[in-house]
């Protein structure tokens, strides 16, 4: 997991890497009242947003030893299902690899707070690679 | 008030003012991404997100990551189903798609419009764009549903 660096907007959420989970990156969004809708739940965005962290590190993970990173990611489509309300906790988030391209990852994520079991949200993200040299 | 003007009044939807129901909040997903309520009707509502160095994907390309995109337009997205319902009433997003047309420029605030162009007793259908200064030139396009729950009020 040495190649594996969060972005700029994963601080903004305070996430971090907590462990790993069937040899992805396992992260963790802990509860702040900064994440909270106006109905008292954790935003939908917010946990979208932790679903796309998740699965940018989940292809970076996916680097042999002494690979280049590849962190420069554009998305192309994201699509969420919430499957239940986010309660006011940590959140728990882990991507998993369908399909990385040369051009092209496919990443399916999954968002849950007490039993990884109990999915409360899940997204698949089709996102271009770009090489962190060609802007 | 003529008489035109009552019967305005009473076909508009009752009572959902956006500013009043942020006022009330001084904390919160909205207030931490700094999303400013732009403008409403009585099916859509307009949100913008000024751009922010601590919200993007890559520090070099400056470029805003997905996340607070998908925040801006979620947001704007429930606040037309409530402008649909005429007020704030329990719902739920369900399920939303974003395409991402093109990057958003670096430097610039994000505009995020969506209508409610179908409202039923358990579902409402959302649809809108974002648009970093030109609508005519959007950078993202949403697709989403809301579950519409019963007001226990």
């Amino acid at each position: 997991m040495s190649n594996v660096a969060l972005l700029p907007y994963a601080d903004f959420l305070g996430i971090r890497i907590e462990g790993e989970r069937d040899g992805a990156p396992l992260l963790v969004m802990p509860f702040s009242e900064g994440l909270l809708n106006l109905q008292g739940g954790i935003h939908g965005g917010a946990i979208s947003g932790l679903l796309e962290i998740a699965a940018t590190a989940a292809i970076d993970a996916t680097l042999e030893e002494g690979e280049d990173p590849r962190s420069v990611f554009k998305p192309i489509t994201v699509t969420v299902d919430f499957m239940r309300p986010g309660l006011p906790k940590d959140v728990y988030a882990c991507g998993q690899v369908v399909r990385v391209g040369g051009r092209i990852a496919n990443v399916a994520v999954c968002a849950w707070q007490d039993d990884p079991d109990r999915a409360i949200a899940s997204a698949h993200m089709n996102l271009a690679i770009t090489p962190p040299t060609e802007k | 008030m003529g008489a035109a003007g009552l019967t305005y009044a009473f076909l508009m939807p009752p009572g959902f003012d956006p500013a009043e129901l942020l006022a009330q909040h001084k904390t919160g997903h909205i207030v931490a991404l700094g999303l400013r309520f732009v403008a409403n009707g009585d099916d859509w509502c307009e949100f913008a997100l000024d751009y922010d160095r601590r919200l993007v994907s890559d520090a070099n390309s400056g470029i805003l990551a997905s996340g607070p995109i998908v925040s801006l337009m979620d947001t704007a997205g429930g606040f037309a189903v409530w402008a649909k319902r005429g007020g704030f009433k329990p719902q739920a997003t369900l399920d939303l798609r974003l395409d991402y047309l093109r990057p958003s420029r670096p430097g610039h605030a994000v505009t995020g419009r969506a209508e409610c162009y179908r409202l039923t007793r358990r579902i409402a259908f959302v649809r809108g764009l974002a648009h970093d200064g030109d609508p005519a030139d959007p950078i993202a396009h949403l697709t989403a549903t809301y579950m519409v729950l019963k007001d226990e009020a």
